[in-house]
């Protein structure tokens, strides 16, 4: 789950990781009364969770009531590459002297938490890991032993942070790690970490992403979940428990199992067509959750034609075909269908699906006619 | 033989009274896979259609002589029973539950890679060697017993991927889902140097799919220390860039993570990679000389 900014820094702040002033606001009105309080120069961000909010003018520095106004009244509402501003950070804007970059993220591959620091902070750290990844420290913690003192000192050093700051910014990754293991965090990154005129150091971003997983132990931030952030067909899918990601295409897609569904997409674009989602319906999908399935895939009007693709194994076939037979009676489509089955109570489902004699379904017995066929059908 | 499970196995089942653990565990049974034991605290003395229930793994390990555990307690309780197992001295793990705090894994993994315990999962569908032991939920009575091992991140396309290979008459050794989590206790490299060293495999066959870095590190593994043919197939060629990790994500592995880098990576090593679990087939076939019937 990623947090917005603003959730983010509030955050760190729990944990102590140093964070600028600043207050939330939904309306105008309240970014001029949150910017009065906290004096200007301030500084107006957009809330939304994609990078690249600058470029798009989605902060703004006010020096006086009137630009606050001004810059709050053109961020709320404003659309940065797809996602809508309903909120923003209203900040005391920092005298930077030097922009830093620090993260914690879950390696993978080593299977440890992961800290790099960087003295190149500010816009694009992409950028120089790629054209000068010695500009990046990293280091790995042991997550049984924790992270002590020598491990700030090793990536300050290795790093080259400003020899007066060295203390200061160690401080600050040892609040971060705490806060990356007490939140359960897969990702917390600062960017730019900031050293300021007064060479205090000060988080001035914050990108938090949260281990979905383990929320259950987290209840307060289990509450930060920004549901306006979903497209409105993810939203109904997910609270109807099926994981659906919408994609631009005509076809229309629903298997089980995430690598099967991915597969799908992949066998459905090399016959020629285009995905029109990712639906895993899950493992064990019962009738009602096909019905579902049905209701979001054709919820999206640009849906020519549907694949259904099913290797039964906790899921029984029977079960799905019984799911379709009860969709076609509740949703009634009018695009076609093609269905594959196979594995678990496949003849059962196939011989359900043969006595409904669903108009507009064809059943196939591979993958790759299945989606030949659904390609055909939808052009 | 095979790897990982077989007639030598004596599972315990944590969870083995909860609603999936007894239809999964009694599953496994009917298989011929020699399930030992369950554990659920406080239930000891119960038994399951005739398994033995204890209160804790090491009652199991004692009394029943349990050499390998299934895991199929609730998220919030499983990494601990995990633990729990490997402390009971249990050498084969196998982890189904889905859904396991991330954190937990890490520090689950860290301690077992100490030891000499193997973890198979989180959130896999277990150890399937075909005619000898099945472990988890793979659909066994697709696949007979045979000299193509697989190893996956996923469930169902394994199973698609296996019964194509199966329609043209091969079978398996051992089938092994090693689960799409983050943090897992065995990765390709594992599994790929078990079959390496079994008798029985011929070809081994791995699934992977977008997202970190397993199978770019596994091609250089191959390459190195492979001698037996390795068929791959990555999944998500046209799947959308997902929500991005921050930059971090793809500063750490050099990679993006995208199913034609990993194809490509593969590829560059000498492991051929199928398109389509189709192809996969039809490759692994060729390799082995042909369509049985």
């Amino acid at each position: 789950m990623d947090l917005l900014e603003y959730q983010g820094k509030q955050l760190f702040a729990r944990h102590g990781v140093p964070v600028p002033d600043g207050a939330p606001a939904s309306s105008v009105e309240e970014a001029v009364q949150r910017a009065r309080e906290l004096g200007f120069p301030c500084v107006v961000k957009a809330q939304v969770q994609i990078g690249g909010r600058g470029k798009a003018g989605g902060i703004k520095v006010a020096n006086s009531v009137e630009e606050a106004e001004e810059h709050a009244r053109a961020i709320l509402g404003m659309d940065i590459r797809g996602h809508t501003v309903h909120e923003v950070w209203i900040e005391r804007a920092s005298d930077i002297a030097a922009e830093y970059y620090a993260s914690i993220v879950f390696d993978r591959s080593a299977k440890a938490p992961l800290l790099m620091l960087s003295t190149r902070g500010g816009m694009d750290i992409e950028a120089v890991a790629e054209e000068d990844p010695a500009a990046i420290a990293r280091l790995h913690v042991d997550p049984l032993l924790g992270f002590q003192d020598f491990h700030a000192r090793r990536l300050c050093f290795a790093a080259g942070v400003d020899a007066d700051v060295v203390r200061p910014v160690g401080a600050l990754l040892a609040r971060l790690y705490d806060a990356f293991v007490a939140e359960e965090a897969m990702l917390v990154e600062v960017n730019p970490l900031i050293v300021t005129g007064e060479r205090d150091v000060v988080a001035l971003d914050a990108k938090v992403t949260l281990d979905g997983n383990a929320l259950f132990r987290h209840p307060d931030n289990a509450k930060l979940r920004d549901p306006a952030g979903d497209d409105p067909q993810e939203r109904m899918a997910k609270e109807r428990g099926l994981t659906y990601v919408k994609l631009d295409g005509d076809v229309g897609i629903l298997g089980n199992g995430a690598g099967l569904v991915m597969s799908t997409l992949d066998v459905v674009a090399q016959a020629g067509g285009r995905p029109a989602n990712f639906l895993d319906a899950g493992g064990g999908s019962k009738a009602e959750a096909i019905v579902d399935a049905v209701e979001v895939i054709l919820s999206d009007a640009k849906v020519k034609a549907v694949l259904f693709n099913i290797f039964g194994g906790i899921t029984r076939c029977d079960e799905v075909a019984r799911g379709l037979i009860e969709a076609f009676a509740q949703v009634k489509p009018t695009v076609p269908f093609v269905v594959r089955l196979n594995g678990t109570n496949e003849e059962e489902g196939r011989a359900l699906l043969a006595e409904a004699d669903l108009p507009n379904v064809t059943v196939e017995a591979t993958m790759d006619g299945a989606a030949e066929r659904v390609v055909e059908l939808a052009a | 033989m095979s790897v990982l499970v077989d007639r030598d196995t004596r599972l315990v089942v944590t969870g083995l009274t909860g609603r999936e653990g007894t239809f999964h565990g009694l599953n496994n049974r009917r298989y011929g896979t020699e399930v030992v034991a369950g554990v659920t605290p406080g239930k000891a003395g119960q038994d399951v259609e005739g398994i033995p229930i204890f209160d804790t793994v090491h009652d199991a390990v004692e009394q029943a002589g349990a050499n390998t555990a299934m895991v199929f307690v609730p998220p919030r309780f499983a990494a601990d029973s995990i633990l729990e197992a490997a402390d009971a001295g249990v050498q084969t793990i196998v982890a189904i539950t889905e859904g396991i705090p991330a954190h937990d894994m890490l520090r689950v993994y860290t301690h077992l890679r100490r030891g000499t315990t193997r973890l198979i999962g989180p959130n896999c569908p277990g150890v399937l060697s075909p005619g000898k032991a099945n472990v988890g939920i793979i659909p066994a009575s697709f696949f007979s017993e045979g000299n193509v091992g697989i190893v996956s991140r996923s469930g169902t396309l394994t199973y698609q991927i296996g019964y194509e290979i199966a329609q043209r008459g091969f079978g398996n050794s051992s089938i092994v889902g090693i689960g799409g989590d983050p943090i897992v206790g065995s990765d390709f490299i594992d599994v790929i140097s078990l079959f390496q060293a079994d008798d029985e495999t011929e070809l081994i066959v791995m699934c992977g799919e977008i997202g970190g870095d397993a199978e770019e590190r596994t091609a250089d593994f191959v390459a190195d220390n492979v001698t037996k043919p390795v068929v791959g197939y990555i999944a998500g060629f046209t799947a959308p860039p997902g929500k991005t990790m921050g930059h971090a994500g793809a500063i750490v592995s050099g990679s993006k993570g995208t199913a034609a880098a990993k194809a490509q990576a593969l590829e560059a090593k000498g492991v051929r990679v199928g398109r389509t679990p189709t192809e996969v087939a039809a490759i692994a076939v060729e390799i082995l000389g042909g369509v049985r019937t």
